[in-house]
């Protein structure tokens, strides 16, 4: 995008941050918009209209191949030498279920993570330029890269009475 | 469209002196700052215990296993009591990071960074115990599943083998979580800090902004993580059970075990929480964030697992009268009146009798009274280990296979010195990570809105 003006709003009201992205979604800013919250908030995450996150995908393909994997590992270990112990049968299932377990759960919760890492983009060593230390605090940040609209998303936003408003071009 | 949500509600209740977002990162992150002369203190206490920890391992690592007291017939002594004592520990912070996160728990918020590094620190205590007690340390590497020179294989059928998949996967995923959880609020100290301190919260923080996207993912994989926890942390302990109920030894051979065992653990583990979070509401002045509404419904966690505790130990002597089996018979009159009688006296008052007391509200109510407790339980719950582990060890079938067994000096020192490395670590945390979750705490506390601030406060 070549003009490309970075307006970076802070705000003191939840309800105010929740409106402006509202409005702005509504003329046609979906896609450019980033909003910096310190917590969790699920009604910012309403208002830009999240659908399911695709994690869980991650986390059940990481979960099956651990399952697969502590199914398969014991078994072929006991096939390689095959050596009667207690009794029990060469392929003994019911006593491979908890290596399974164990690795269903490994193999899931590391997946999980990686799923994050890459939806998410972290880690991300070059974090945008205009970002206020507030934002991890108590204020809430709503960024739009308004490539060639500036006013239009400028007086959408002064209309919501933000306690800062900065602009910047981001490289 | 923004309102007050339900656990906002309820936490304006547990956290009313709790008015702003911006006081959340204030008071938590003040934490971090230079520490006192009694931090100090303590950490050289704790150094010197981890002196004493590593020469006593040191002595057995040039002596040899002979400097401990296991001997035959009990050849699992002080070290796997540790050990499981420890696991035990671990346990609550997953308890209260993972389960009371998936029941929604409003209470839970201002307590569980610190069990959770309570669990990553437990853990990483217990850890070191089987390394000590397999004697020569240097095959360790023993345990993990390889075929040796021979191409032969461990057997996968061994409560051993599970319990090496079951700690080791436990302790990978819970500092993990622990590692998640604490990005935001590093990211929250990384923007606070100068210096030093920035660059390396910087890189802890990963360049964490708190975006809407990195939330909407956060919070998602953040269910998941704590879904895969909850089965997690109920194997681990039942495993750690199987180690004892898979033998055919008196007093082991139980199907009671493993759900016997994670209640102890949960019973252990938030004995510890209170144990740990007395001294840190008092040193850090959180008393805004640890009300008395959070020890209470604390102190009714330790009130329902020692009456679960209690009701296994009623099941295991009716079970050992009831199944007419001589040598079970006889192993549970001996624990109460045998040559081990005062272990296991030491156990029924800790666990079963002192949390009585939690029944009365002026004991949940009084922080001293419950640091007094607390103090009991960790007690009783070592001992209930012992008692497990060495009086059925010490008693099996066989009266020429009888003997007795004592922790040497060796084993004390290592004992000792473990609960200087964990508390090592857990003074270290206190002053590098945010020990009270900000971010998780901010979802209890109602945000600002205009609409309330303008016509005037509702509700």
């Amino acid at each position: 995008m070549s003009d490309s003006t970075n307006l970076l709003a802070s705000f003191d009201y939840l309800d105010d941050v929740v409106d402006a992205i509202g409005e702005l979604r509504k003329a046609g800013f979906s896609n450019d918009l980033t909003a910096y919250v310190s917590y969790p908030d699920h009604h910012i995450e309403h208002a830009m209209g999240y659908d399911q996150s695709p994690v869980r995908v991650f986390t059940l393909v990481g979960g099956l191949t651990g399952t697969a994997t502590g199914f398969a590992f014991p078994s072929f270990a006991s096939m390689d030498w095959p050596l009667i112990t207690g009794g029990k049968p060469i392929l003994s299932i019911p006593a491979y279920v908890i290596p399974a377990f164990e690795l269903t759960v490994l193999f899931g919760a590391l997946s999980t993570v990686i799923g994050l890492f890459v939806l998410s983009r972290l880690p991300n060593p070059k974090p945008s330029v205009i970002y206020d230390p507030e934002f991890s605090s108590g204020r809430y940040g709503l960024l739009v890269r308004a490539s060639g609209r500036a006013d239009e998303a400028r007086s959408i936003l002064q209309k919501y009475q933000p306690a800062e408003l900065r602009e910047g071009s981001d490289a | 469209m923004a309102t007050i949500t339900e656990s906002q509600r309820r936490g304006a209740l547990t956290h009313p002196d709790i008015e702003r977002h911006e006081e959340v990162n204030r008071d938590i992150l003040n934490m971090l700052s230079r520490p006192g002369k009694g931090w100090w203190a303590l950490l050289g206490l704790c150094v010197l215990g981890i002196g004493v920890f590593f020469t006593s391992w040191g002595w057995q690592i040039y002596r040899g296993i002979g400097v401990s007291g296991l001997t035959s017939p009990v050849g699992w002594g002080a070290y796997i009591t540790t050990f499981v004592f420890w696991v035990g520990i671990a346990h609550s912070g997953t308890l209260i990071s993972a389960i009371l996160f998936l029941f929604r728990a409003p209470w839970r918020q201002s307590v569980y960074r610190a069990a959770e590094a309570m669990t990553v620190f437990g853990v990483m205590t217990a850890g070191l115990f089987p390394l000590i007690h397999v004697g020569r340390v240097w095959h360790a590497y023993w345990l993990i599943p390889y075929p040796n020179q021979r191409f032969l294989w461990p057997n996968f059928r061994s409560p051993l083998v599970w319990d090496v998949f079951a700690v080791t996967t436990y302790f990978t995923v819970s500092a993990v979580f622990f590692y998640l959880g604490t990005i935001p609020d590093v990211a929250a100290a990384r923007d606070a800090s100068t210096g030093l301190r920035k660059k390396l919260y910087s890189v802890v923080a990963m360049g964490w902004r708190g975006t809407d996207r990195e939330w909407h993912h956060f919070g998602k994989a953040y269910i998941f993580l704590a879904g895969l926890a909850t089965p997690l942390v109920l194997s681990v302990h039942s495993v750690v059970s199987w180690d004892f109920a898979m033998g055919i030894v008196p007093g082991w051979h139980a199907t009671i075990f493993a759900p016997y065992f994670v209640a102890g653990a949960i019973f252990s583990g938030v004995a510890m929480v209170i144990t740990l979070a007395v001294p840190l509401r008092k040193v850090f002045k959180l008393e805004a964030y640890l009300t008395i509404k959070h020890f209470d419904a604390l102190s009714k966690l330790i009130l329902l697992t020692s009456l679960i505790v209690l009701y296994a130990y009623l099941t295991e002597f009716f079970m050992a009268w009831y199944s007419g089996e001589p040598p079970e018979k006889q192993m549970f009159w001996n624990r109460l009146f045998g040559d081990y009688w005062w272990a296991t006296w030491t156990m029924l008052v800790c666990n079963g009798f002192v949390p009585i007391m939690l029944w009365f509200k002026r004991v949940r109510h009084s922080i001293p009274a419950l640091f007094v407790v607390s103090i009991f339980i960790n007690i009783g719950m070592w001992f209930e280990r012992y008692v497990i582990i060495v009086t059925s060890l010490s008693h099996e079938y066989e009266p020429f296979a009888w003997g007795m067994y004592r922790p040497s000096i060796v084993e004390m020192g290592i004992l000792v010195g473990s609960f200087a490395w964990f508390g090592f670590w857990f003074l270290i945390f206190t002053r590098m990570l945010p020990p009270v979750a900000i971010a998780e705490l901010k979802e209890v506390v109602a945000p600002r809105m205009r609409k309330n601030e303008t016509k005037s406060v509702e509700a």
